[in-house]
């Protein structure tokens, strides 16, 4: 027993140790990047940035964009973080309301497009990213017939039983998609997105619990039973990449698109707010801007960055994507999911 | 009070040291548990329950009022009893097989029970499906059935029951069985009036394990189940990620709680009140011999090989299925030249480096306070030991959410821990400790006291008598808890997720960004990385089987 004990203090104080070499005090040169779990840019940008600026960038993930923002909400007093990147304009005004930013204004901010610039400079666009309906090229070719090619074509008979979605309380994209058919669809119109979902159940569509299991269980391109599937008008060109094919196997419905766009932003109670703006800048550099493609699937908002070939090859970016006040979709979220939900289990 | 279990405190309160270790046995494990779970759980629970700075209890009535809530509740408790009584009994033939038996490849069988323990829940999921999923291979879709989500937990459980009873029935003595017979039972009522009593405290105690598992089961449910039915653990996360509403999350832990608390206590009722002291067996294996007993054994392990293998070997075959077609390594020589291309993978050889540091430090510390917990329970007053118990279970039975919320709202005191990934390890033992409790509780309260007074008598102190005694019986018990806690946290995605760093990437995180990209390449390359983390856990699980049972005999 006195094993025990000399191990149990020992473990005691291996834990202290550890816990106090893992978070030691900030210095200067080190800022916390807290973000989502799809976050990923190349090892040579950050490492680049870390030579240039010296800063130490420890890079925090934190489930998905929605449990970040909570992450960021509950600990705000008292931040776990310098600079959170990732948050979508369906969660950014949870994020403005809470207060959780200082304001900055990011050093290429003008070379980025008017209409996703924040207001006073509270957050950074970074990123966008357009949620649509994806089709299984060859399996519409073997059914003989043509893809939709509008939201309201969902709803045919001819498309019976062909779409699946993700549930919008537990998936990003599934509420992307309930937006967007909200937002062409709102309330109050005289055929509003709730008869449009009555209509989408009765026309057999299948609710996953999340992407991957949407994408890759039950599109037909991963062997599943449906050739349409909500996803991202990246998918094609991920799709091309991975699979060092010659052409796309999918596409997207370029109508009826949601256009996600992802900020980032210095956290208010931060000890290193010039080191995190720095982190900001980088973020926006056309040559981050550039590393994001490849390595997010996503597109970068700087005007001069140049996309690569796959991308420009096999993605179409839609022309109109639905965008959504982010103020709207933060008062109205859990109302609509709730409702939606409604809809589903009758 | 039952003297013949009460009597085991005398051998630590009767001496000065014995006090002084019964303070560490159970300060030790409460200082864990109060500042890793209990201080996070109840920061959480009160932020959640604080409106403007005044806390209030008004949303428990409208969550108690609220049919689909209180659905959910239903549903919970009932797949989780329906799940606990089919893993008990679908399990138990091998459970008796493993310990009464000797067969070929034994020792690699009982290795591989603990191997679907690992998966991570979209690929064991996604195996399920493609039997009884819409397009699955049976022809039927039983996606959002009660029944698909019962067999994924016995699919799961089952190694805690082969593994728990089965570790604890080998230590019966088989001659107090073959007594039996000699004065002329028959086989049934041998087994209901001999066997079955003896073995109630350890199916009380795995049942609970089960049964908790399949409470709080997330992915499971979320994956198999449909929009229907929900459970209070996926409510939970819904309502804290996706509408942060702290307050119904945090009523609902609560109930969660108080529902998880109240079974627990019946469970360790049942336990003590069945609890007893037996001869312990020399060798209790052997091969099968007539012919009956031969078709008996044959059928339990074909049952577990069907039961666990067909999942396993789907993933085994798809893992060697190319993406474009035809067999081949081409998943596996993708799992190297994915994250090549993107930043979006991640290396493979770090994953499994991470996954065994975390593994490693897991195993360590589960044992020390989980096996400091069980001395606790068996030497210190019933009443103490009573509650401590519950204590030991409760995170087992919390959300993976509130537990993960309640780190970042509690732990930055004294130290700032919350962005530590030591925190890792920490919320795996929080899994990991009821596993070691339950298995080698049993074993230390089943130690006959009057070996202890032979061995006293013989001039032994009381170290030497735990050294030779106690801890030669209990080993079998601490090679099962030793396993379980490097497999749970092998497998551990839940809490991990909250805690994590993209430079410390472990094997379930390498597998979850392999799933979310589309296309064939990386979905076969996550199928791929599944397989190796089966035959990682299979391996390990041998290797810790062959050193427990080499210093078992060296004892």
């Amino acid at each position: 027993m006195k094993h025990s004990i000399a191990r149990a203090l020992l473990t005691a104080i291996t834990i202290a140790l550890i816990a106090t070499a893992c978070s030691s005090s900030p210095s200067n040169k080190e800022v916390v990047l807290l973000t989502h779990d799809s976050f990923a840019l190349s090892q040579e940008r950050l490492d680049l940035f870390s030579e240039q600026t010296g800063i130490t960038l420890t890079i925090q993930t934190a489930g998905d964009a929605g449990t970040m923002v909570n992450q960021a909400i509950l600990t705000k007093d008292n931040p776990i973080a310098d600079v959170m990147y990732g948050i979508d304009n369906t969660f950014l005004s949870r994020a403005l309301d809470n207060d959780l930013f200082v304001a900055y204004r990011a050093a290429d901010i003008d070379s980025v497009n008017e209409v996703l610039h924040v207001r006073d400079d509270l957050a950074t666009p970074i990123d966008f990213g357009d949620v649509c309906v994806n089709y299984d090229i060859a399996a519409f070719d073997e059914l003989g017939i043509d893809p939709p090619s509008k939201l309201r074509q969902l709803i045919d008979p001819t498309y019976k039983d062909m779409l699946v979605v993700q549930d919008p309380a537990t998936s990003s994209p599934g509420l992307a998609f309930l937006l967007t058919t909200i937002a062409a669809l709102p309330d109050g119109s005289s055929y509003d997105w709730k008869a449009f979902w009555t209509d989408l159940f009765a026309n057999g569509v299948a609710v996953s619990p999340d992407w991957t299991d949407a994408y890759t269980g039950r599109f037909t391109l991963s062997g599943g039973d449906r050739p349409l599937v909500v996803s991202y008008a990246s998918s094609p060109a991920a799709e091309v990449l991975f699979g060092e094919l010659d052409a796309a196997p999918s596409a997207s419905l370029t109508n009826g698109c949601y256009r996600q766009i992802e900020y980032a932003g210095v956290l208010k109670g931060t000890d290193n707010e010039a080191a995190a703006r720095e982190v900001i800048d980088f973020l926006l550099d056309v040559r981050t801007q550039e590393d994001i493609p490849l390595n997010m699937f996503v597109y970068p908002v700087h005007n001069n960055a140049v996309l690569p070939d796959v991308f420009t090859e096999f993605t179409v970016l839609p022309d109109t994507p639905a965008i959504m006040d982010p103020q709207t979709v933060d008062a109205n979220r859990e109302r609509w999911i709730q409702e939606w939900t409604e809809i589903a289990r009758s | 009070m039952d003297p013949r279990v009460d009597r085991n405190s005398t051998l630590l309160t009767n001496s000065p040291v014995g006090r002084i270790g019964l303070v560490v046995v159970i300060g030790v494990p409460s200082l864990f548990l109060l500042y890793f779970f209990a201080y996070p759980v109840a920061s959480i629970t009160i932020r959640g329950l604080t409106t403007d700075g005044s806390f209030s209890l008004a949303v428990v009535g409208d969550v108690m009022t609220d049919p689909v809530l209180l659905a959910a509740a239903r549903f919970t408790v009932i797949q989780a009893l329906i799940s606990t009584i089919v893993t008990v009994v679908v399990a138990f033939p091998a459970a008796w097989a493993f310990a009464r038996f000797d067969f070929p490849a034994k020792r690699a069988l009982r290795a591989a029970t603990l191997v679907p323990f690992v998966l991570p829940t979209l690929v064991v999921g996604s195996a399920f499906l493609t039997m009884a999923g819409p397009n699955g291979a049976i022809g039927t879709d039983l996606t959002g059935t009660l029944f698909l989500i019962v067999v994924a937990h016995a699919f799961y459980n089952y190694a805690i029951v082969v593994r728990g009873v089965g570790a604890y029935w080998e230590r019966i003595d088989p001659r107090t069985e073959d007594a039996a017979r000699t004065l002329g039972a028959s086989a049934f009522t041998t087994f209901r009036t001999i066997t079955l009593p003896l073995l109630a405290p350890v199916i009380a105690s795995t049942s609970a394990l089960v049964f908790l598992f399949s409470f709080t089961s997330f992915g499971v449910v979320l994956l198999l189940g449909d929009l229907k039915h929900t459970t209070i653990e996926v409510e939970i996360w819904r309502q804290t990620t996706a509408f942060l509403r702290l307050d119904v999350a945090s009523t609902l832990a609560v109930l969660q709680l108080i529902g998880v608390g109240v079974i627990l206590a019946g469970y360790g009722w049942f336990q003590r009140t069945t609890a007893v002291q037996f001869e312990h067996a020399t060798a209790p294996t052997r091969r099968p011999r007539k012919g009956k007993e031969r078709i008996a054994v044959t059928l339990a392990l074909t049952s577990m090989l069907v039961i666990l293998g067909t999942p396993l070997l789907l993933l085994v075959i798809r893992s060697f299925t190319n993406p474009a077609g035809g067999a081949g390594i081409a998943n596996y020589q993708n799992l190297i030249r994915l994250p090549e291309i993107t930043a979006a993978f991640v290396n493979p050889v770090d994953a499994i480096r991470n996954s065994f540091t975390v593994a490693f430090m897991t195993l360590a510390i589960a044992l020390v306070i989980g096996g400091l917990a069980a001395a606790a329970l068996t030497y210190a007053s019933r009443r103490v030991a009573r509650g401590f118990d519950l204590f030991v279970m409760l995170p087992l039975g919390t959300s993976a959410v509130t537990i993960g919320f309640g780190f970042l709202v509690a732990l930055s005191w004294p130290i700032d821990l919350r962005t530590s990934l030591i925190l890792i390890p920490i919320a795996h033992t929080l899994v990991a400790i009821p596993f070691v409790v339950r298995t080698t509780t049993p074993a230390l309260g089943s130690i006959r006291h009057n070996l202890r007074e032979a061995a006293a008598v013989l001039g032994a102190s009381p170290w030497r008598t735990w050294w030779t005694i106690d801890l030669k019986i209990i080993t079998p018990a601490i090679i099962v808890a030793a396993a379980f806690a490097f497999a749970i946290s092998m497998g551990e995605f839940g809490a991990t997720s909250f805690i994590t760093r993209p430079s410390f990437p472990t094997i379930p995180i390498a597998i979850f960004k392999l799933l979310s990209k589309p296309g064939a390449a990386p979905f076969g390359a996550a199928i791929a990385l599944s397989v190796i983390l089966m035959v990682i856990t299979g391996v390990s699980m041998f290797v810790i089987d062959t050193i427990g049972t080499r210093t078992s005999n060296e004892l």
